[in-house]
Order: C-alpha cells, then structure tokens, then sequence
C-alpha cells in the first residue's frame, strides 16, 4: 500500500510519522502548505477537494435524463454536469438507479430491451445520441462491478480495445508501448510484465479488476464510468484501487457508483445522493456528509435507511 | 500486516475432516430408500453394460485384431487369410470424419451464434432451433435416402459421376454432405448452452470499450465457447464415425476405395469406399462377406476409436482450466 492511499483514509500505517496520526483537517486550507513542508513528496496526500473543483471542466451535462425499464422509471428527470479532473460518486440505497443512471451515459441502456428514455446527455455539447454507439463508448468507457476479464492474454486483453479500431489491425510491435503504459497507469505493470502473454483468467480478483482498467483507459478515454469496481474485492486491492482513481482523476473525468459511503468520502470530490430514482442532491463532497440540505440524504448518511 | 502476523502465529493446521451424526437411511420415506436404490442400481446397471460391451470385444475382437489387418487393404476372397485387412474402411472413416466435421462445425457454430446471440424475429430462431431437433431425431437411414434422393439428380452430377438418367449421387463428397447433418445437432447444442451460459457482463465489457456487436463475438464471445465448440465437435465426430446407414446408401460401401477418375483428390472425393461400420456390417453374418471374426476385429477397433473419442471430450473441456461460464474467477 502507498503512502498515498494510506493517508488518503486518514489511516495510519504503523510507520507513519507523527504529523500523520492525526486526522488530517480538511478543512484547513493551508494544510497543503503544511505538508509541502513537511513532506514534499506527499503532496498528492492533500485533501483533493481543495484544488480539483477550481480546474474542473465541465464534460458531460445531462439534461432532465429519465430512464424506464418498460413502464417502470429507473431514474426520474436527473440534471447533472460531471467535470474533468474530478472524481463524482453516485450514492444511494439499492435499486435507486445509480447503476441505470451511469449506464446511461455510453448508451449501454440501449442493450437492454425494454429501456427507453428522454432527456439529453451532452458530451461537450453534442448530444451523445448523434455519435456513433462505438465512438461514444470509446470516449465514455466503463469499468463493472465484476471483474470481467476477457478469456484471453493480458496483452490480448488491454489491447483488445485498441485493436480493430481501424481496418488495418495494428501488430503487436506496435501496440506494446501502448499496452505497457495503460499497466503502467493501472498499477499493474510490475505484476505482469514478467509474462503479458499468461491467461487474463490467473490473476487474482485485485488484479483482474486493474486489468479492466487497464483496458478500459488504453484507449485514452475522456471519461471513465465505473459500476461499484470494489464491491467484489478485498480492502488490500480496493486501497490499490482507489489511489489509481486518484492518478487517473488528473486526465479524465470519473463517474463512480459506489455503496461504500467511506469510500464516497474518502475519493469523489462531489457526492450525488439518489432515492427511488430521484437525484435528491449533489454536492461537494464535505457538504454533502457534514451538511447535507435535504433531510433523505441525511438519514441515508446517518444509516437510517439504505 | 497479515504476513506478519502469520509468521508470529503458531502454524495452524486443519482439523480432520469429520461429519456430525446423519439421519440413518432406514428412517426415510419408503418412496425416497425406492429413488435411492434405483438411482444405485441404474447407475451400476449401465456400467455393467458398458463393461459388458467392452470385455466382449476385449476377448472376442482382439483375438482376431492384428497389427497387419490395420495396413492391408481388403480383397474380396473367400478364404479369409486373403480376404486381406480393413485399411481402405479406416481411411474411409478418416475421410468422412474430416469431411462430414468441416461442413458440420461451421454450420452449427453460426447456426448457434445466430440464434442466440442475434435470433430476430423470433418465430425464425424458434422454427431454426425445431429443425435441429427434427434433424437430430431423424433416423440416419432416412437422412441418407433423402440424401440419395436429392443427389442422384442431374445438377448434382459434379458431386458424383454421371450415370444414364442422372448423377450416380454415391460419393465421399455427397456421404460427408449428409453425414455433416448427424454431427450438426451435437455442435450446435453444444455452442448454443456455451453461448448462453457465457456472462452478459463480459459482452457488455467489450460495447463498453466501443465495439462493435460481430467484433464482440468474433474477438470475445467464441473464444470463450471455444472449449463447447471443440466437445461438441468432437461427440459430432463419434456420431459421424459411428454411422452406418449414410455409408451404406450414399458412400457404396465398396470393399475398396474407388477413386472416380480425374484429378487426384477430386476424383477421391467423387469415389465411393467404405467405412469401419460399413465393413463391419458387410463382413457380419448378415452381411455380403460373411467373416464374422473380421467384423470382431473391425468392431474391436471401432470402440477403441470411440473410446479415445469420449476420453479426448474430456480432456478437451480440462484445456486451460475450468471454462469461463463455470468459474471465472480463479484467484478471487
């Protein structure tokens, strides 16, 4: 585990220094100073609300979105704009639409049957309905809940997405670099580069699920939509997990659904709270845990209901 | 932190297996201790008669089965040290297996791949998979009369020879057509259950990097049925090798393979020959030979054959690990 991640959860690793053993104070602006100071080389560890938002750029907008899974709504008149360079946690209870909400966004709904929807998603300003279903997922690329490796090489894997893109398969000379550096980023590299070319299917489950990533950012996407991506892991592989959605935060926008109300904390810089398909509020992510404006989000934080 | 931990732990080794105290099988139902004993004695029942069939050709046929038999060619002699060995009904056999599989696994694998994975409109896909089953409970010998039927006419020539009044329609090339349609079903099935045993998560993980419906199946959904495909195949195979009617009718069951003249392998393909199950039958008492002890010999080689098959599925469906659709997640 990083350092980084570590003090991310305000966790102290046993070999922690002392300024560490506390909580760190988020809302002390001049907490970055301190650890510039104090540690230059710890300088991702900083409260990431404090700068994130102040760059952010705004990517995808959604329009008064709702989705019906036949006649029943999933998600119900949603409005939200999701911004590059920061990390947007979808909350609620089961079954509130987060997952159809997300889907919604690289028109995965669109496989299921019985969906239909209305509203509009704006992908810088186009509307996400008028780019080609294959185009659209390539910039809006998804990371699941399981990890769902193809039943192939991890070369093959990470590569899948880059390959047959255009009519000319590339060779695999040319892919390498390419493939080395998506396991680069998803913290992999040093796993696996012993052999790229062993079954996707060995590595163990942390693994598999940074293969994904992997594969999902080799293509450079814009923005990365992630299901719930460690519901199914151990806390070791999900801490890994978590550092690498801060390094990616800084070259894509990231929509991530989680049930983790820790996680939501420790990672997204703005929180969105849904209920029964409503998106009840969105927020910064300080705000909407220690001062949350509608009385659902609160009992949903304070474990009322959920 | 766990490392640690453990090396200061004493080592902790696993208890012995023990069950606790079980209902005794004489305080159930009567209707239940009837299914349990039947189950018992079915399965037993059928590895006796496996067992059965094995040792009678275990002593009757290996008696007779000697290396020579497997590289002589058969003559048609009274005498029965002449009559020679079955090396032609062995190629026979290796000819129509290769054949009747490369027209049969295609067809099936995308005949599966369409109605699963596209299968619109529905009424088509429904009327598609009936006319596997159909294909799958026709008897052999009405196939291969159909398959008679239809070759013997004119246009079909090319497939055979042309005979006065049309096409002789006996061939390995119209034999393999026909013979493909007993190996359809067990491809398909097979591929069809893999298909739809195969996660939609994992479809979904190759739309969500930008691909294409044919590209995902291409590139991901056949790999992962690959293991299905190849069993399939392969039972497809000992149903092709197995088949007697088909050969009969529409290879000739000549004693000998008979290239129809012409270039070399087209004029084998248009030839007539025979098989081991032909030979078999021609050479039982109820056949034209009548030499009993080359038929024990040809069945005994037969099942040997059949037996590598059935070992071989097995192998097949362990390549690599468990398939995707049964344990996907080795090291979670």
């Amino acid at each position: 585990m990083t350092d980084r991640a570590s003090a991310a959860r305000n966790w102290v690793a046993p070999e922690a220094p002392a300024w560490q053993n506390e909580p760190l104070p988020i809302e002390k602006l001049d907490l970055e100073a301190q650890l510039m100071a104090i540690a230059p080389e710890r300088t991702n560890a900083r409260p990431r609300r404090a700068t994130a938002a102040a760059t952010a750029v705004e990517r995808l907008r959604l329009e008064d979105v709702s989705v019906f899974y036949g006649n029943t709504p999933a998600v119900k008149n949603v409005s939200l704009s999701i911004r590059q360079g920061e990390v947007l946690a979808l909350i609620g209870p089961s079954g509130c639409g987060k997952t159809t909400l997300l889907r919604t966004l690289n028109r995965l709904t669109e496989l299921t049957p019985n969906a239909s929807h209305s509203g509009r998603v704006l992908l810088d300003d186009e509307d996400t309905h008028d780019i080609v279903d294959t185009e659209l997922r390539r910039r809006v690329s998804m990371v699941f809940q399981q990890p769902n490796p193809f039943p192939m090489s991890i070369f093959d894997n990470v590569g899948f997405a880059l390959r047959e893109q255009s009519r000319k398969r590339p060779r695999r000379r040319e892919l390498e670099p390419l493939v080395d550096h998506a396991l680069q980023r998803a913290g992999l590299h040093d796993e696996v580069r012993a052999d790229l070319n062993r079954s996707a299917l060995r590595l163990s489950g942390g693994q598999q699920q940074r293969l994904c990533i992997a594969r999902a950012i080799a293509q450079e996407p814009e923005i990365l939509l992630m299901d719930e991506p460690c519901s199914a892991l151990d806390p070791r592989s999900t801490a890994v997990i978590e550092d690498l959605i801060l390094q990616l935060r800084e070259d894509l926008a990231i929509v991530i659904v989680t049930h983790n109300l820790q996680q939501a904390h420790r990672i997204a810089d703005r929180v969105a709270f849904m209920y029964l398909g409503d998106l009840v509020e969105v927020g910064e992510t300080e705000q909407v845990f220690s001062d949350p404006r509608e009385e659902q989000t609160r009992e949903y934080i304070a474990g009322v209901f959920g | 932190m766990a490392q640690s931990e453990s090396a200061q732990a004493p080592q902790l080794l696993p208890p012995r297996r023990s069950r606790g105290r079980r209902s005794s099988l004489f305080s159930w139902r009567a209707r239940d201790q009837a299914v349990f004993a039947l189950a018992w004695i079915t399965g037993i029942g059928l590895c006796l008669v496996v067992a059965a069939i094995v040792l009678l050709f275990a002593t009757k046929g290996f008696d007779y089965l000697r290396p020579d038999l497997l590289f002589s060619r058969p003559s048609a002699a009274v005498n029965q040290a002449q009559s020679g060995g079955f090396l032609d009904p062995i190629e026979g056999t290796v000819m129509l297996g290769i054949l009747g599989l490369a027209i049969a696994a295609p067809l099936g694998v995308i005949t599966a791949v369409w109605v699963v994975e596209y299968g619109r409109p529905r009424w088509l896909s429904r009327i598609v998979e009936s006319a596997v089953e159909v294909i799958a409970g026709t008897p052999d010998v009405v196939l291969a009369i159909f398959g008679l039927a239809l070759f013997e006419l004119g246009i079909f020539a090319p497939l055979s020879f042309s005979s006065p009044g049309g096409a002789f329609g006996r061939s390995f090339l119209t034999s393999g057509i026909i013979v493909s349609a007993v190996a359809i079903p067990s491809v398909y099935t097979a591929t069809r259950n893999g298909l739809i045993a195969t996660p939609r998560q994992l479809r979904e993980a190759s739309y969500a990097l930008g691909k294409t419906r044919i590209a995902t199946i291409r590139r991901v959904v056949l790999p992962a049925v690959r293991r299905d495909i190849a069993t399939g195949a392969t039972l497809g195979l000992g149903r092709i090798i197995g088949d007697t009617a088909i050969v009969i009718l529409l290879l000739g069951a000549t004693l000998r393979t008979q290239t129809e003249s012409g270039t070399p392998l087209l004029g084998l393909l248009r030839g007539t020959g025979s098989t081991l199950t032909s030979y078999i039958y021609n050479n039982s008492p109820s056949g034209e030979g009548n030499a009993p002890n080359k038929a024990y010999a040809a069945a005994a080689f037969l099942l040997l054959l059949i037996l590598l098959l059935n070992w071989g599925v097995g192998r097949i469906g362990r390549i690599g690990g468990p398939p995707i659709h049964e344990e996907r997640r080795l090291g979670a």
